[in-house]
Parts: structure tokens; sequence; C-alpha cells
């Protein structure tokens, strides 16, 4: 496979009003002529289909939720980076293109996320227009908080509901141009297949998750919006619905997966409670803001928190990262936290806990104050825990939260299938291999809004294929791929549940393939994965029928999936000889702190399916900067 | 914990549906709702039963997607709280729950507990949205918005959509859905412009839906995960009021 | 004005059940104050009955208009009613209302209680049908010193039986509890009710229906404890003088 990332060449700064110049425009009147298929309908998918629909393509929009508004960008909390520099405080779109690139620690495309910084500003716009409502100061100005991994206020916030507030926005615009007529949408479907005709995207095989039934749908080109895979992981903080099946399944169509093993720890979940644990909920990083990480400076010490004076606290990440303190990035932060565990100084039960204390805080702004910028998050963890985090600090531990790789794509975001596009956390294009707090928003509407609206054009002028019939012998092979993999698992009646399954392999993933990996751990995980999937064929038990709502068929189809993806992450994880960003190799350390190499690794890997039995060819895009200068990471 | 269960299954949307008792064993204190439920349904799975279907996604109370009436309780009765975040401890032991879904001539049941919520959908479709087009949007503080607007508008924009405030009224109505958008919308200087179709557009596919009609009794108030004011109604009722007296073309609306 | 809007929308017809229940609820302040003259003897109530029913032009404009105001609060809350039990074919085995009151749950039946008592009411002191008065006497006969006719005497009267007086004072309190929520709810659909006076409102509402319930209950209270026995006997009627 040849990758060509498509970056336009002059100076970055000119990149992207360069390449918008360049690529070839669709007439108006020839726009209605192309149909696009949508898969999702978060900020990426909801924002794509609208801006699509509204230049006047014919767009189709699948999700499997019952609503396009409960996409899981919803969950998003904190809030939406962009240069606006509103503050005076010195940002530009230089700077947060450096933090993010920084941030990724330099392994993402400098053609990129320069481009993502510079759309930034328009995002922000974007939705005040669409009516979000973004906190606001008494003059009526944008309100902005700090995030970790930056040193400016960049970061625009509803609440802490920003994710839900923007997807509201997309989803309304999305609104309009389905009762417009403009886009056809499809609530509680899956796609089950990408088709592929003669090597171009051309429809998807979809699943109705009512009624049961298997449907082809044909297009000029397919853009996948399906978020990230955290869920491979068992507990994380993705929802429950969310998996990898559309991008594996278009990687076994030939989309190259990149970076798989770029998963992000976020270091402020609530911790586990037990083993019946469905999902992890993330407290907003927002409240590093104002909380204090900390653990005793003793061993097993099990005073309750009041009883533990000043002196005999460590306040982690102050003293080891004096210049960010408690707004370190996030898989620093992260490691801090288990480094601090695996000395046995960990905090509630069994261990798996450290401190986020606000006592501080609320002695400098009041309790009011407090209660103002955070109150669902306190409200939340009252709810999950008993415990009023206002009088008593909040336990946190880190999650598994968001995912970094995903299928390749070029700077128009298209993957190496030619007409499929991939968009959101689904691609691995700009958060390299560690995402800054508040970027994901950014980037899924950044790419929904303003990137893929144009480089599709590019695309249909470009590329002059013809959108294939339904009755086209690919269509009629995936159709049958399909359903003979449904009744497969309907048939096997084995003794274990889907969920045992996935659970196993979550705990093996989190142990072997979490916030620390080895070359040991991950060969081990090598081993057990196919032994795992193996069983999973010989002895699940799937009930109930194909054409039906069935919930349990469709949560074995998914797992099935992810005990394939498993193990390309175990064995990127396990190529990819260095620590960087949220991928951290025992091996490769010094004083403590991840160790890249950049003369080895600063490429991306973009793994390409050879078979079922067969191993992935690895290939490398290597990553050239211009401008930046390659640094150690350090935010002492 | 020990609990019984009497639970609501119906095959599909044709099959009259039933209550049928489940004993749930060895309940923790510590785990949500659905946790409790996952647990009966492995079980059920292990005996080769088809488990309860039931709507969930997120888990952490935002995305609106959970839908039980809980001892004829939309969310199961803690204030401010989806039924995903509804922990255990919440009961007590030996308790027996009934679980139903949202019953609503809107929102027909399509297994289960698991029902059909389009209906919200295609109201915001009929006009829940300001109208402008990707690009050549001004500057985001080319508008400032007082803090006490733009926080107000905030109250209603939390409105998850779950549908609980149709399933505890006694009528069955979406009027605080339905105001909770309008008001989000209107309170603001952005959406301020089309305020009077959108209204009457909103209203209009709401009535379409065979929603009921709006009592003031505040069960959905009581039950709104979000804790939507109330007062979203009255502010509807008085911009439906203003958008009829001049006499607002809906026409050509996209909902219309 | 789009008037179409109003009476095919539900939020319009909200509008519809709130004008005419505002109307309907100032008639019965109107009518309220204008009964308690009864305290104020019977010089006093038969002048002011004088005064109503001498005035036809004005009578019979109010007699329709009042009549048009019930039939549309009638017809709204049918057609309300009926759109309500559409929207929820199957019920709950379980149904807690959660914050819905009593009052509110049970508008309808406490409405056409009333709706009863109004006809009862109509017969028994307006077209003063002697069959269901139950004292044997024909009350538009009646006449004072002064040869008004005796509005004043026929209270007492009607009021001196127990049973009458009962169904009387069971209707305001299933009129009490209409207004209850009936007020409040009139506000809100009016969109008359912003945060500021949410309170305000909630409080005029059981103010207002419990000044309504008491005002129109002390009347019969009072004849059952002998008010007016002394006019009817320096006037003959209880011994039968007068036919």
């Amino acid at each position: 496979m040849k990758l060509d990332s498509k970056i336009p060449s002059g100076p970055l700064a000119q990149k992207w009003d360069k390449h918008k110049f360049d690529m070839k425009l669709v007439n108006p009147a020839n726009k209605r002529k192309f149909d696009v298929i949508v898969v999702g309908s978060g900020l990426a998918g909801a924002s794509s289909a609208a801006t699509m629909a509204e230049l006047g393509y014919r767009v189709k929009c699948f999700c499997f939720q019952d609503s396009p508004r409960r996409a899981h960008s919803i969950a998003a909390q904190g809030g939406i980076n962009a240069a606006k520099n509103y503050q005076n405080d010195g940002d530009s779109v230089y700077r947060l293109f450096y933090d993010t690139i920084k941030g990724g620690d330099f392994r993402a495309r400098e053609a990129n996320v320069y481009r993502l910084a510079q759309v930034s500003v328009n995002i922000i716009d974007q939705c005040v227009a669409q009516g979000v409502p973004f906190a606001r100061e008494y003059g009526g100005l944008l309100a902005n908080r700090s995030f970790g991994g930056a040193q400016v206020s960049r970061t625009f916030y509803a609440r802490g509901q920003t994710g839900q507030q923007l997807l509201l926005g997309a989803y309304q615009a999305l609104c309009r141009q389905i009762g417009k007529g403009n886009v056809k949408m499809y609530p509680r479907t899956e796609m089950v297949d990408l088709v592929v005709v003669d090597g171009h995207a051309k429809g998807v095989i979809i699943r109705d998750l009512v009624t049961g039934e298997i449907t082809a749908h044909a297009a000029d080109a397919v853009v996948l919006a399906t978020g990230g895979y955290g869920n491979v992981f068992y507990l994380s903080t993705n929802a429950k619905g969310c998996n990898v099946t559309a991008t594996w399944r278009a990687y076994k169509k030939g989309a190259a997966f990149a970076n798989p093993c770029y998963t992000q720890i976020h270091p402020t979940c609530i911790p586990v409670s037990g083993e019946h644990q469905s999902k992890l909920t993330l407290m907003s990083e927002s409240l590093r803001n104002d909380g204090r990480v900390w653990v005793p400076k003793k061993k097993g010490d099990t005073r309750r928190p009041d009883q533990i004076p000043e002196e005999e606290r460590d306040y982690v990440l102050e003293r080891k990262y004096p210049s960010f303190g408690n707004l370190a990035p996030r898989d620093i932060s992260s490691r801090a936290a288990k480094e601090v565990c695996d000395e046995g100084r960990g905090v509630g039960p069994g261990g798996l806990g450290v401190y986020l204390d606000f006592a501080d805080a609320i002695k400098r702004l009041g309790e009011d104050t407090i209660r103002e910028r955070y109150a669902n998050l306190f409200d939340m963890y009252e709810k999950i825990t008993g415990e009023n985090a206002y009088k008593t600090p909040m336990r946190i531990y880190p999650a598994v939260h968001y995912t970094m790789g995903g299928s390749w794509v070029d700077y128009n975001l298209m993957s190496s299938i030619p007409g499929l596009f991939v968009i959101g956390e689904a691609n691995f294009s700009d958060h390299g291999a560690n995402r800054l707090g508040a970027s994901a928003l950014m980037q899924g509407l950044a790419d929904g809004y303003f990137i893929l609206p144009y480089t599709i054009g590019n695309y249909f002028a470009s590329e002059k294929q013809p959108k294939p019939k339904l009755d086209h012998p690919e269509f009629k092979k995936a159709m049958e791929g399909v359903q003979a993999l449904t009744k497969k698992l309907l048939s096997i009646n084995g003794k274990r549940t889907v969920t045992s399954f996935h659970r196993e392999l979550g705990k093996l993933m989190w142990d072997k393939c979490g916030m620390a990996r080895s070359a040991e751990s991950l060969k081990e995980a090598l081993k057990r994965i196919p032994e795992l999937r193996a069983e999973f064929w010989k002895n699940v038990k799937v009930t109930g029928e194909g054409a039906a709502l069935n919930q349990d068929l469709e949560a074995a189809g998914r797992v099935a999936d992810f005990l394939e993806f498993a193990e390309l992450l175990c064995l990127d994880a396990l190529t990819r000889e260095e620590s960087c960003g949220g991928h951290f190799r025992v091996e490769y350390q010094e004083e403590g702190e991840a160790k890249r190499d950049d003369e080895h690794f600063a490429f991306v890997s973009a793994w390409e399916y050879q078979g079922p039995d067969k191993p992935p060819i690895l290939n490398k895009e290597p990553l050239v900067y211009e401008e930046v200068h390659m640094s150690t990471r350090s935010y002492k | 914990m020990n609990l019984t269960l009497r639970v609501w299954r119906q095959k599909d949307a044709n099959d009259p549906g039933k209550m049928v008792e489940y004993p749930a064993n060895n309940i923790i204190p510590d785990m949500s709702f659905l946790e409790m439920l996952d647990v009966v349904n492995e079980g059920l799975i292990a005996k080769g039963e088809d488990p309860i279907a039931f709507d969930s996604d997120c888990r952490e109370g935002i995305c609106g997607t959970c839908s039980l009436v809980i001892n004829g309780v939309a969310h199961g009765g803690q204030r401010g709280t989806t039924a995903c975040q509804l922990h255990m401890r919440f009961f007590k032991d030996g308790d027996t729950i009934t679980i139903e879904p949202w019953r609503a001539r809107a929102f027909p049941v399509l297994k289960d507990l698991v029902t059909d919520r389009g209906a919200f959908d295609r109201i915001v479709q009929a006009g829940g949205f300001v109208s402008v087009n990707t690009g050549g949007t001004p500057d985001g503080n080319a508008i400032p918005v007082g803090k006490v607007e733009s926080d107000l508008a905030m109250d209603a924009a939390a409105c998850i959509g779950c549908g609980a405030c149709v399933a505890a009224c006694k009528n069955a109505s979406a009027m605080l859905f339905v105001s909770a958008k309008v008001s989000h919308l209107s309170l603001l200087p952005q959406g301020k412009v089309e305020k009077n179709q959108r209204v009457l557009s909103m209203v209009k596919q709401m009535d379409k839906e065979g929603f009921g009609n709006c009592t003031v009794t505040g069960s959905c108030e009581a039950v709104c995960p979000k804790e939507i004011s109330l007062n979203f109604i009255a502010r509807m009722n008085r911009e439906y009021g203003m958008a009829t007296l001049k006499g607002a073309d809906i026409k050509g609306r996209s909902g219309d | 004005m789009n008037i179409t809007n109003i009476f095919n929308s539900s939020v319009g017809k909200k509008f519809i059940m709130a004008i005419t229940g505002m109307a309907l609820f100032l008639f019965v302040v109107l009518h309220m104050i204008g009964n308690l003259q009864v305290f104020l003897g019977w010089e006093e109530l038969n002048r002011y009955g004088a005064f109503l029913q001498g005035n036809i032009e004005l009578l019979w404009p109010a007699r329709i208009g009042l009549l048009v105001v019930v039939l549309l609060h009638i017809w709204s809350a049918i057609k309300l009613s009926a759109e309500n039990r559409a929207a929820r074919p199957v019920g709950y085995a379980n149904y807690d209302p959660t914050a819905a009151s009593y009052a509110s749950r049970t508008m309808l039946m406490s409405g056409l209680i009333i709706l009863a008592f109004i006809i009862y009411h109509l017969l028994h002191f307006t077209v003063q049908t002697k069959a269901i008065n139950f004292t044997g006497r024909d009350f538009v006969k009646l006449e004072d010193a002064k040869g008004r006719h005796d509005v004043f005497a026929m209270m007492i009267l009607g009021f001196q039986n127990p049973l009458v007086s009962a169904f009387y004072i069971v209707a305001m309190f299933l009129l009490f509890l209409h207004l209850s929520h009936g007020i409040q709810a009139m506000f809100a659909s009016l969109g008359w009710k912003s945060p500021g006076y949410r309170s305000l409102i909630s409080r005029f509402a059981l103010i207002g229906s419990w000044a309504i319930f008491l005002g129109y209950i002390s009347i019969p209270i009072a004849v059952l404890l002998g008010y007016g026995s002394g006019y009817l006997n320096e006037h003959g009627y209880l011994k039968g003088v007068l036919k």
C-alpha cells in the first residue's frame, strides 16, 4: 500500500487556503446528483451531514442510537478550544497549533494540526450563531477557562455540558436539513459492512436494529464518523454502545488502520466500585483548574482525608510538574496517579484512587463559585459514590477515555480506500499520541463543518466514478456475508454470555496494554486474545433471533470485532518501541518520564489487512516536521 | 440485596405485552439500576431466555437514552437523576420494583422497555433550530448576550430529550420538552429572529404527534433529570399567544 | 390573528380554557360579593336583586355572554380531555402522579359536578322551579314589604333545607378544588407566570380559592345556624300566611 498524505506544498500557514483554492469544485446544480452516506451522528457526523446537505448533496445519515442527538459526543463536559485570544493572554493560531503538536508528543501531522487550529475560530462563530449557549461574562461576551496542557485560557464552555450543547447545535442543523428533505435520517441502524466497487467505497450494508432487516445502500461516497474504540477495554468512559465495528469492517475491506495503540487514559474518573461495573464515569478535566491532586505521603494510610495534616500530604502533580501543576496533560497526570497507587499510596477501596481536593478553592472563591462552575459534576459524583465533594475530597482514578488512533486518512480526510472518508474520533489525524483536553470537540466539528464538505467535493469533481446499482455483485456478496455472520452468531449456542467475553477481553487489555505496556505483557496479550476469540466462536451464547430487536446479537457482533481489533492494538503497541503520549512502554523511560525515539519512530503506523489468518502489513508514513522542532515534552 | 422485579415484557410493537416477575438476587447497593438489570439479563441469557430489552447508552445521565418508569415514576424518583444514575442504595432489601416503559401514544413500544421517541426528533425538525448555514457567521463576540439571558437559555438547553416529562404527565404531554427548546432559542438574540414561526411550527408538530395537553400539574418538572422548570411552559404559551396575535405565517417552514 | 390556531392547537385550546376560566372566576367573585349582601339585611339584598332584574338590556346580554363562556369552557374541557385520554392508550400498571395534585387530576370530575350543581342552582334560584326547592313554596311569588321580589326570604327558605345546603357546600368545596388548581393553571396557560411571580401566583390561587369557598358557604351555614329565621317569622312566612 502506498500512503500518500497529500499534504499541500507551500508554507504551513498557507497550506489550507492554497488547498481550498486548488481543489476542484462541484457546480451547485450538479451537487444534488451526488449521494453521500454518513455513518454516525455525533459532532463530526451530524455537522458534516448538515453542512453537505446545505451545500446541496443528497445525504443519508445512519446512527445506532434512537436519535441522532444521543451520540456520545454529548457526554463531553469540559469545553472546546479555539484560538480566539479573547482573553488577550497571548493565544494565537500558531500557539494552539504548537500546543496540540506538543501535547500529541510530536506524533501528529503538522499540516493537519495547523489547519485544525486555523478552523477552530470559525467553529465558535458557527456554534454561537446556532444558539449554543456558551458561558458569558456579565458584559455579554464569551467566557473562557483554562484546560490541561495549555497556559492560556482558550476553552469555551457551556456549564458542564459543552459536548451536549455543541451536539445539539449540530443536531439542530441536521434536523433542519431532515425537515427540508435534504437528509434522510436512519436512527436505530448499524453499519455492518462497507461495499467497495472497483476500488472505491460505494455503499454500506445496514442492519435495522428494530426489525433486524439487512439492507444495502449505494452512494457516491461514504463517510464514517463512528467514534473511537475505547470500549475494547470493556470499562471506559465511552457509552455502552460505542464500538469499532464500522472502522474495523472498513479495515477488512482495505482501509488502513493507524496508530491503534494511542489510547488516552483520562486522569479524572470515578474509581471502579466492583465487578458489576458496566462503564466508568468521567469527571471533567476542568475540575483540575480548582482541585488539587494529592495522596498521603505514607503508604497504606487509612486515615480519613481531613485527618491527614497538610505536611503529610503529597501534592503529586504540583511537586513533579511545578509549572503546569494540576493542569499537566492527561497522560502525564494519569501515569502520576498510577505510580503513587502502585507505590501503595492510593486511597479508597482497593487503593485505586487519588484525592482531588477542592478545599483550598472553596476557601479562596467560596462554595457558591465552585458550585456555579461544577455543580453538575459534584452532583453526579454524589449520585454515584454517595459522597459530598464539597465536604470531602473527590476520589479519582484514570480510565480509558479517548482513542487517538483510527482509520488512516490523508489531508483530505480520505482513507486508503478512495471515496471512504473518516472524520472525528474515528480517524487518526490530529492528536498524535495524546489529545489535549477540549480538543476532541474542536476536531469533530472542524472535520464536519469546515473540512470534509470541501474535500469531498474535490473527490467528486476529480474522480468521476459512477454510482453502482444495488444489484451489483459486491452488494450481494456483502449482504450474504452479513447474513452468514448473524446466522453463525445465533447458532453457536454455547455456555458463556457475550458480556463475559467482553469483560475478560477488557480486563486483559487494561492489565496488559493499558496505562503501562511492556513487550512481555503485550506478548502475553497477543497469545491470549486469539485463544479468547476462538473460545468466543465456539462457546458464546446469543439468544433470540436475527429478524427482531435483539440487543444481545448487537453486542455479540461488536464484541466479535473487538476480539479481532484488540490483537491489532497490541501488535501496534508491541511494534512501537518507544513511549509517546498515551502509549507508555515501561522499557522506554528516563527517570520515570516517557522516552520518545524520534530517530526510529517518527512515523504513523498504518496497518493493512491481509486476510483472516495472515498478519497485517505495517505501512509507515513518515512524520516530517518543517515548522516545529521536535523537543522533549516537558511540563516541569 | 434481594429484590423482586415486575417487568413489562412485550415481544414487539404488535404484541399486547404483560407484566412478568423476576427475582433479582445478590444485588450490591453500589450498582446502578441498569447494572442491576444487566445482572438479571446475564442470568436470563444463561438460562437461554430472551433478556429484557431496555435502552441505555452513556450511562452517565446525559444522553437521554435510558427510559424506565420505576415504581410508577419516570427515572425512579431520585430528584434530578436519570435511571442510569439511580443507584441501588436508593432501594431496600426485599423491595418489589415495577419497571415499565414510557407510556404514550406518541412513543410506541418497540420491545419490552424500548420505545420509539422519534416524535421528539420530528418536533425539532419542524423548527427547533436557528436557520443558519455553515459559514458566513459573524464573530462569536459580535452579539453580546447578557449573562442572565444566557444562563436562562442554558437552563432550558440542558434538556436531554429523554421523554420522562411525557412519561410522567397524566396526559402524556410533551410541553416541557417543546417549551425548553423554544425557550432556549428564543432567549438568545440569534434565535429571536424566527421565534414566532418556530413556536407555531413546533407546537403544530407536537399536536400532530398525538401528545396530550398540559394541565400544569408539575409532574414533568418533578421527574425531569435536568430539572427543567415549568416556567418555560408558561414562557412558550406566552410566545405562542404573541405569535398568534401577530398572525405569524409558518408556510414554507421545513416542518410545514 | 390566526383564529384557527386558537381552536385547533393544544396551546390555543388551553387559552380558551384559561380565558373562559378567568371570566368565570371573575363572575364567581362578583356573584359572591353580591350574595354576601344577605348579611346586610333584606333591604339591601332585595334592592340588589331588583337592580339586577331591572335592567333587561344588561341582564340578557350578560346571561348570554356567561352562557357562551360556560359552553366554551366545557367544550375545551371535553375536547382536551378526550385528547389526553387518547394520548395514553395503554396505562401504567403502577402510576405515581408525583407532583400532580389531587385537584389537578380531578379537574374534569370536579368541573362536571359543578356543572350539575349550576343547573340545579339556576333552577333553584333563577328559574325558581317549585318542584326542586323542597319547601313546597313557589319562590316566584315571594314579595317583600316594598313589593320587590323577596330574594332574602328565598335564600333563607332555600338554605333552611339541610340537604340543599349540604349540596351547596359540597359543590363549593369542589369549586374550591377546581379553582385551587385552575387559577394557577390559568396564569400558566396564558403565559403570565414568569419565575418572579410563581410563588405569588400560587399564593393568590390558594387564598383566592379559599376565600371563595368560605364566602359562599358562609351563607348556608349561617342560615342553618338560624340566621334570617326571625325575618321569616316577622313576615309571616313560617305561619303560612303568605302563599
